[in-house]
Parts: structure tokens; C-alpha cells; sequence
């Protein structure tokens, strides 16, 4: 039997080889992020002193929409085909699938955030006064926290009526603590006022937490009935 | 069983009266906030009661998953309902609170802060329950629970380091309690804990007429080829 | 009450709030009996 390494690398590989053939999912979240960015250029005034202390949170929020948006379409392939039901028959364990689908999600997620950081540097005229190394450990922290709860209760609105609103709705208020991390996290060393290391170790154990829990819980998820 | 429920009904109706004297007229008045500060008996058992209810989701809902009993489910459901209800008096009667003395309706105080995050993860959870279809519900919501319930500590540690790094006023007011305050406040804890309780045992009643009634409405379609009116 | 009205307000508040929630209990029970009774009639 393949061991779950081996399942989840191979549907990781299908996922991204799939997306990179069809690219209507890449093109429409691209176009997606630049309008955030830009949406959110003209609400929150990039030249006020305010907005570059709230730059942290405005960049989070726009990472959480385009993830929303992102997430959403996670399933949507599967249930087409009616994949799902042949994962639930085969001998494969449900976690492999999970991670597989978490990975191919935080790998295309951190693709939109790559495009929308430049942007939001340059129309929000962004320094980091403090460490600025530290901001990759906390995106890519805050990046996986959202995915990996994302991808789990993408999986769980499939089951329900108004399943686009769910996932949000699910998704938001377990993530606040996280997000809060993140956004402090990231003002802390754009404002170089305070360490950001209380809110990395805090990522660090919440992701820790949490992905571990989604990958024991994904079998009851997968096999609800 | 049945008997007892008015009984304790009855009991309870007379604790929550006593324990509405301690907080009105036995607990001495505040120095600084007057009387106002009362609302401190109502306010902060219901957080307490809402945080054991929300406890006892976690231990029902991981109960449901290991053995996939029924009643498990239906504490589940019936402990975050009334535990949303909890909550809500919380964060209505903090604004309310808030207002006189500090003349702001909101404050990211610790307590207003998490009791508002705990209401939001427990209403996604009950949207959950009303959003999915019959069979898989007990088992969503269950898992929805755990993740909800192991996010608390969180919520509080975040919220904790938040309000050190950025001060609020606090409520409630720090620093040692007045026994006698501290007597009329475990007092109104006890009585709503029992009310609490009370309301549970009730829901609980009800949820399982529900299910029953609708198991015998199904068994009727099934045995009537012509379909039941409902 | 001891002459505040927003410490009038807060209690009457939570009281609404658990009646409110109470009597949506005691409607749905009552439209379970009647339920109850017609699938008896069956």
C-alpha cells in the first residue's frame, strides 16, 4: 500500500499540474488580489499617517479575502468529478487527501500574496523600521494558520446548503486570535516599536495546534453521514 | 425524574431572588463607580456560566465522537445554545455597564473581548448545525466544536498580551473584593448556574420530543406510499 | 431599584434576553403537542 507520503505528494502534484493547465483559476485570483490592493488603496488613503500604522491589518484583510476566494474553489473541482466519493472508498487515509489539498492551497495562496506585496509597498510606500526578515516567518505562519483551517472547513461546507457563505462564516471567528498575531506581528516590525517574537511563538503553536487537530478530525469530516 | 424539574424550578426562582438582594441591597456600594457597578452580579456570572456551558460542548461533543451516542449530540447543541444566550447578556450588559463610567458603549476589555470572540465561534457553530443536512450534523458540529473549544486558550493568551501591549480600561475594576461584594457575586453564580442548568434540561427535553416526533413522521411516509400531510 | 437607570436597564435586559430564549422553547414545545396529537389521530 502506498504510504500516505506517497498519496499526498502525488495529489499535491495533480492539484498543481491541473492548475497550471487550466489557469482560469490562477488569471481570475490574480486579477482578484490587484483589485483588492487597489480597492483598498482608495479606502484606506495611502498617503495618511494613519494608514501606514493600520498598513499590518489592511494587508492581512486583503491576504484573508483573496484566501476566501481562493478556498472556495478548493473543492469545487473534486465534487465535479465526484472524487471525493472515490477518496472515501479507497483504502487511502483521509489525512494524506487533507494535506495534499492544504499544501496545493498555502503553495497558490502565497502565490497571491507575492503579487500583492509589491503593491501594497509601493502605493502604501511601506518600510519596515523594525526586523524585516522576520515578516517571512509570520506570513508564511499566518499564511499556513488560514489555510490549513480553511481547507478543513471548505471541506465541512461542502456538506451544507449556502456552502460559499459557510466557509467564512466558520473560518473567521476560529482564525481571530491568529489574525490578531499576524496583524501585530506585522505592524510590530513594519513600526519597529515592538518585538513581534510573543506573536510569532504564538503562530508557531497555533499552527502547530490546529494542523494537527485538522488532520486528526478531516476523517470524521470526510466520512460524515 | 419529571417530578424533580418542578421542584428545582422552584428552588432556583428562590436563589435568584436572594441572590438579586445580595447584588441590590446587601453588597455596599462602590466608591468610585456608585451604584452602577451592580451590574458586575449579573455581568460576570453570566460569564462564568456561559464559559461552563461551553466546557461541558467540548466534553459532550468529544463524547460524541468517540461514541457517537445521541444524547452526546444533543448536550452538544443545547449547552451552546444556552451558552450563546449567556453570552449574549454578557455582551449586552457590558456595553451597558461601560457607558455610565467610562462613557464609551465598547471596550476592548479583556473580558468584552473574548466573551465577543467566544459568541462568534459558538454562533458559527449553531449556524453550522442549522446550515447541514440531518445525518452529518452531529458529526460536523462536532469537530467544529473541538477546533472551537482548543481556540479559547488562544483567544485569551492573544487578547492578554494585546491589552498589555495596548491598555484599556479595565472593568470590573482590579485589586483585591470587598467579601461581602464577593459573597453576593458567587451567590448570583450559584442561582445561574442552576437557571442555566434548568434551561438545559428543558432545551434538552425538547430536542428530544423533536427528534422523535420526527423520526415517527418519516416512519409514516415510509409506510404510507401516498406521503403524510405535514 | 436604587435609582440608576442603566443598572435598571441591565438587569431588565438580561431578563429579556432569558425569557425571550425560554419562550421560543415553550412555542416549539407547544407546537410539538399539537403535532404529537395529530400523528396520534393516525
Amino acid at each position: 500500500m502506498t504510504p500516505p507520503t506517497g498519496i499526498t505528494r502525488v495529489t499535491l502534484l495533480k492539484d498543481l499540474r491541473l492548475e497550471w493547465r487550466s489557469k482560469d483559476a490562477i488569471n481570475s485570483m490574480l486579477f482578484f488580489s490587484l483589485l483588492v490592493v487597489v480597492v483598498f488603496s482608495f479606502s484606506f488613503d495611502p498617503s495618511a499617517e494613519e494608514s501606514r500604522q493600520i498598513a499590518g491589518g489592511l494587508i492581512w484583510v486583503a491576504f484573508l479575502f483573496a484566501a476566501v476566494v481562493a478556498l472556495n474553489q478548493t473543492w469545487a473541482r473534486e465534487i465535479r468529478n465526484q472524487v471525493l466519493d472515490a477518496y472515501r472508498v479507497s483504502p487511502a487515509p483521509a489525512n494524506a487527501l487533507f494535506l495534499a489539498k492544504t499544501l496545493g492551497n498555502f503553495i497558490f495562496v502565497s502565490v497571491l500574496e507575492a503579487l500583492m506585496t509589491p503593491l501594497f509597498i509601493m502605493f502604501y510606500r511601506l518600510r519596515a523600521l523594525g526586523p524585516a526578515w522576520q515578516l517571512i516567518p509570520v506570513t508564511a505562519l499566518g499564511t499556513w494558520a488560514l489555510v490549513v483551517n480553511g481547507t478543513f472547513f471548505a471541506a465541512m461546507s461542502l456538506r451544507t446548503r449556502s456552502r460559499e457563505i459557510m466557509l467564512p462564516l466558520l473560518l473567521f471567528p476560529i482564525s481571530i486570535p491568529a489574525l490578531l498575531a499576524m496583524v501585530q506581528a506585522t505592524t510590530a516590525i513594519l513600526s519597529g516599536e515592538n518585538s513581534a517574537r510573543f506573536w510569532i511563538v504564538l503562530l508557531v503553536t497555533y499552527d502547530l495546534v490546529f494542523t494537527t487537530m485538522c488532520l486528526l478530525l478531516f476523517e470524521t469530516v470526510l466520512n460524515a453521514e | 425524574m419529571k417530578k424533580a424539574f418542578p421542584i428545582l424550578g422552584v428552588l432556583t426562582a428562590i436563589l435568584l431572588s436572594y441572590a438579586l438582594y445580595q447584588a441590590l441591597v446587601v453588597a455596599p456600594t462602590e466608591q468610585t463607580m456608585g451604584n452602577v457597578q451592580r451590574i458586575f452580579y449579573y455581568h460576570v456570572p453570566s460569564a462564568w456560566t456561559a464559559f461552563i456551558l461551553f466546557f461541558v460542548n467540548f466534553g459532550a461533543s468529544i463524547v460524541y465522537l468517540m461514541t457517537r451516542k445521541t444524547a452526546a449530540d444533543i448536550v452538544a447543541l443545547v449547552t451552546a445554545e444556552v451558552g450563546v444566550v449567556f453570552c449574549t447578556v454578557v455582551l449586552v450588559t457590558g456595553p451597558i455597564w461601560a457607558r455610565p463610567v467610562w462613557g464609551i458603549w465598547w471596550t476592548w476589555d479583556m473580558r468584552l473581548t473574548s466573551t465577543l470572540v467566544l459568541w462568534l465561534i459558538y454562533v458559527s457553530y449553531l449556524f453550522l448545525r442549522r446550515f447541514s443536512s440531518g445525518g452529518q450534523t452531529p458529526s460536523l458540529a462536532a469537530a467544529l466544536a473541538v477546533l472551537g473549544a482548543l481556540c479559547v486558550p488562544f483567544v485569551y493568551f492573544s487578547i492578554w498580551f494585546f491589552r498589555t501591549q495596548h491598555p484599556q480600561p479595565v472593568m470590573g475594576g482590579g485589586g483585591s473584593i470587598d467579601p461581602r461584594m464577593l459573597h453576593a457575586l458567587l451567590i448570583n453564580w450559584l442561582a445561574f448556574s442552576c437557571f442555566a442548568f434548568l434551561v438545559c434540561w428543558s432545551r434538552y427535553r425538547l430536542e428530544r420530543l423533536q427528534r422523535d416526533v420526527d423520526q415517527a413522521h418519516a416512519l409514516q411516509s415510509l409506510l404510507d406510499p401516498r406521503g403524510s400531510p405535514r | 431599584m436604587t435609582g440608576n437607570p442603566y443598572l435598571l436597564a441591565a438587569y431588565v435586559v438580561t431578563w429579556v434576553i432569558h425569557i425571550g430564549y425560554i419562550s421560543t422553547i415553550l412555542t416549539r414545545y407547544a407546537k410539538l403537542k399539537r403535532e404529537i396529537l395529530a400523528l396520534k389521530k393516525k
